[in-house]
């Protein structure tokens, strides 16, 4: 088996061997699977799979604000340059109401959301929302922390700041509120922002918008993004590398032309060929992928794809874990079709 | 292919809206779909694209009559030639005629009842409609859900114990049992994941050839849209901007609102480099819709014309109808065909 050659680059944030399971009436959800993965500073990330593979739970862990329900385990390792007292800190080790944690959440570690209207409070106005992380992070003077605030407003081109900030989150269409809370995620200048489907619930065009508005921010302040999302056309557009998951397992990591151009896993091939693309015709039929996704109840030590999966091997891919194996450097997927360990026995 | 099946002429739909600062005024009125007109050929499959907010679902939703129209006539060809003003029908002479045209729903979570088996689900439309035993509705449901992919042994289950996407096969077995002739299809595949999504674009495409179905695909997905239509219109702000067949209209847009909306689709090509257009701002607020022509605020091709004139919609080119007044002077960007399918 090839080994990864290290990257001479310290990450920002190492997740290493994430494991998220929750307690069912008929069992044990296995929701993340052993996950791990790298976030360098100023690239981004992008983890990518359906409903319920767990990309959301595997986000949210990193800032600790899953459910109480979800007993997680692995290590999510913090590199932080700037200050000594956070480097080399695991997250998950830290209590998820503690002072360490919540100086980092929101401070060093942002998130967005992908709905707007829940993630904002209905009761306080959208300045006073944005001011309150930054009177807790960056100042104690209320004065100086309007300014900044404003500021913020402005650099995510909403218009007539003195107005906006003053106004409820319901006055704001649904583009707006999204540039509102990419201010307020950005207002302590966090190195890593937590973005989970910040578009699902925009228009095309108001997608568009938002899209460029965080890839200008990214180059201007130098942060890395962690993208959660279904669409592989964001993926593409935005991402450096990419992690595809499948039932709470990452069954392949690539950078991102490795992904698109080079696939291997037969779930990300599927996943790029069922997509309807710009300039398909009509006659042309969609190559899906039958079957639905299998709920990770009590399974047994297999290739979670195998059901669906067109290169199934039987006797090999669901009676044994899927090992990960690296075919470069910065590729690697879950697949015995690439498995050494396969060959081995074949001989 | 050439028989008309509906005629829609200048539909025109109004909300009212309260205003809440003044008790006794007049209750403002929001103009949602505005003098709507286009024929739908039987067998066709028109889409409908816009934003949220541009009145598609409303239009779909006046057209089943889920909704009446403020004014204006839609004319359904009966399979004998007869012409039918649909929306003036009432008690049997409606029930006798609505059958024909179904309609889908965007979420297959809230559009069945959890109350419902699902065979009483798919059941009930032939029930409330033919007087049936009930060895003849288990044969229709039994083939029905045959037809759309449903396992026949789960049928007197929940629909909670279903998937998403096995739920939309439930709606799609509800719509077509009553043998319409035409279904909408409210952004019938939205709500799904991708590779669910593809199953059930190829299911309604099978089910159109093998019982000659007319869809009106109500959708805000471009790539969809290209995959599954013959013919798109482009509605903004309650009006049809653009109508054409798919081909003409993604490779040449005449108007610029379909051409910053097909800029704006994220393409899944890392390498893919085009000059995207980002339309600035946002859909106007339909309650005071600009003057002119309601595109002038973000459009980048805008003139004095634009802002005091309202353009009709016009035939430009063949089957390709638009409105906009610099149609024929503007070179707008299509889309490329698929030259980077490596995959």
């Amino acid at each position: 088996m090839t080994t990864q050659a290290a990257r001479t680059e310290q990450p920002l944030l190492s997740v290493q061997d994430l494991k998220i399971q929750i307690q069912m009436d008929n069992g044990v959800m296995h929701a993340v699977d052993g996950v791990d993965f790298d976030i360098y500073k100023g690239k981004t990330l992008g983890l990518v799979g359906e409903s319920g593979c767990g990309k959301s739970l595997t986000s949210r862990s990193i800032i600790s604000i899953n459910p109480k329900e979800c007993e997680t385990t692995g290590n999510i390792v913090y590199h932080s340059e700037s200050e000594k007292a956070l480097n080399n800190l695991n997250l998950l080790s830290l209590p998820p109401t503690g002072k360490k944690i919540r100086s980092i959440r929101g401070r060093k570690i942002a998130m967005i959301f992908q709905e707007p209207m829940t993630a904002f409070s209905p009761m306080y106005t959208i300045g006073n929302q944005i001011m309150e992380a930054i009177l807790i992070h960056r100042t104690k003077d209320k004065k100086e922390a309007k300014k900044i605030a404003l500021e913020m407003l402005a650099k995510v081109g909403i218009s007539d700041q003195e107005k906006r900030f003053d106004q409820y989150p319901h006055e704001f269409s649904g583009g707006m509120r999204q540039r509102a809370m990419i201010s307020m995620a950005l207002s302590c200048n966090p190195e890593l922002l937590i973005a989970d489907e910040p578009t699902t619930a925009l228009d095309v065009t108001i997608q568009a918008q938002v899209l460029e508005l965080m890839r200008e921010l990214q180059k201007e302040l130098g942060m890395a993004i962690l993208l959660v999302t279904h669409d592989l056309g964001i993926i593409a557009q935005m991402c450096d590398e990419v992690a595809v998951m499948y039932l709470g397992k990452i069954v392949e990591q690539a950078p991102v032309k490795e992904i698109f151009y080079n696939p291997k896993h037969p779930y990300t091939k599927g996943l790029l060929k069922s997509m309807p693309r710009l300039g398909g015709t009509k006659s042309k039929r969609l190559d899906s992928i039958e079957g639905s996704v299998p709920m990770p109840i009590d399974m047994p030590p297999m290739c979670g794809f195998y059901e669906r999966c067109k290169d199934r091997i039987e006797g090999v891919c669901n009676t044994k874990a899927v090992p990960k194996t690296y075919i470069s450097d910065q590729h690697s997927v879950r697949c015995f079709l690439y498995s050494d360990q396969l060959e081995g026995e074949a001989q | 292919m050439t028989k008309k099946i509906l005629n829609v002429e200048n539909i025109n739909k109004y909300f009212q809206v309260k205003s809440k600062k003044a008790l006794f005024r007049k209750p403002a009125s929001v103009h949602v779909l505005n003098d709507i007109s286009f024929e739908l050929l039987e067998g066709e499959t028109l889409s409908i694209v816009g934003e949220s907010g541009c009145g598609k679902t409303t239009l779909g939703r006046c057209l089943v009559r889920g909704m009446d129209a403020s004014s204006g006539n839609v004319y359904y060809h009966t399979e004998d030639g007869q012409q039918i003003d649909f929306l003036k029908l009432k008690g049997k002479h409606s029930k006798q005629y609505r059958r024909n045209i179904q309609m889908i729903f965007q979420d297959p979570y809230s559009s069945l009842s959890p109350r419902m088996s699902v065979f009483d689900i798919i059941a009930e439309p032939l029930i409330a409609n033919f007087k049936l035993s009930k060895s003849e509705v288990e044969q229709k449901v039994m083939e029905i859900a045959e037809k759309t992919g449903l396992n026949v042994n789960y049928l007197q289950r929940y629909p909670h114990a279903f998937s998403g996407g096995q739920r939309q096969r439930i709606a799609i077995a509800r719509a077509l049992i009553m043998r319409p002739r035409l279904i909408v299809c409210d952004e019938a595949v939205s709500a799904l994941d991708v590779s669910i999504q593809a199953q059930i674009i190829n299911l309604l495409k099978d089910l159109q050839e093998q019982f000659q179905i007319t869809y009106i695909f109500i959708s805000h997905d471009l790539s969809i849209v290209q995959n599954i239509s013959d013919r798109v219109a482009v509605m903004h702000l309650g009006k049809i901007v653009e109508l054409a067949t798919t081909e003409s209209l993604f490779s040449s847009p005449k108007h610029p609102y379909t051409e910053a909306l097909m800029s704006a689709v994220p393409q899944p090509d890392p390498e893919l480099k085009k000059s995207r257009i980002i339309l600035e701002g946002e859909m106007p607020n339909p309650a005071n819709p600009p003057s002119g022509c309601h595109f002038h605020p973000r459009c980048a091709y805008k003139t004095e014309k634009c802002v005091q004139q309202a353009p009709e919609l016009r035939q430009v080119a063949d089957n390709h109808f638009t409105a906009c007044h610099y149609a024929e002077e503007l070179n707008l960007q299509g889309v490329q065909d698929e030259t980077a399918s490596a995959i």
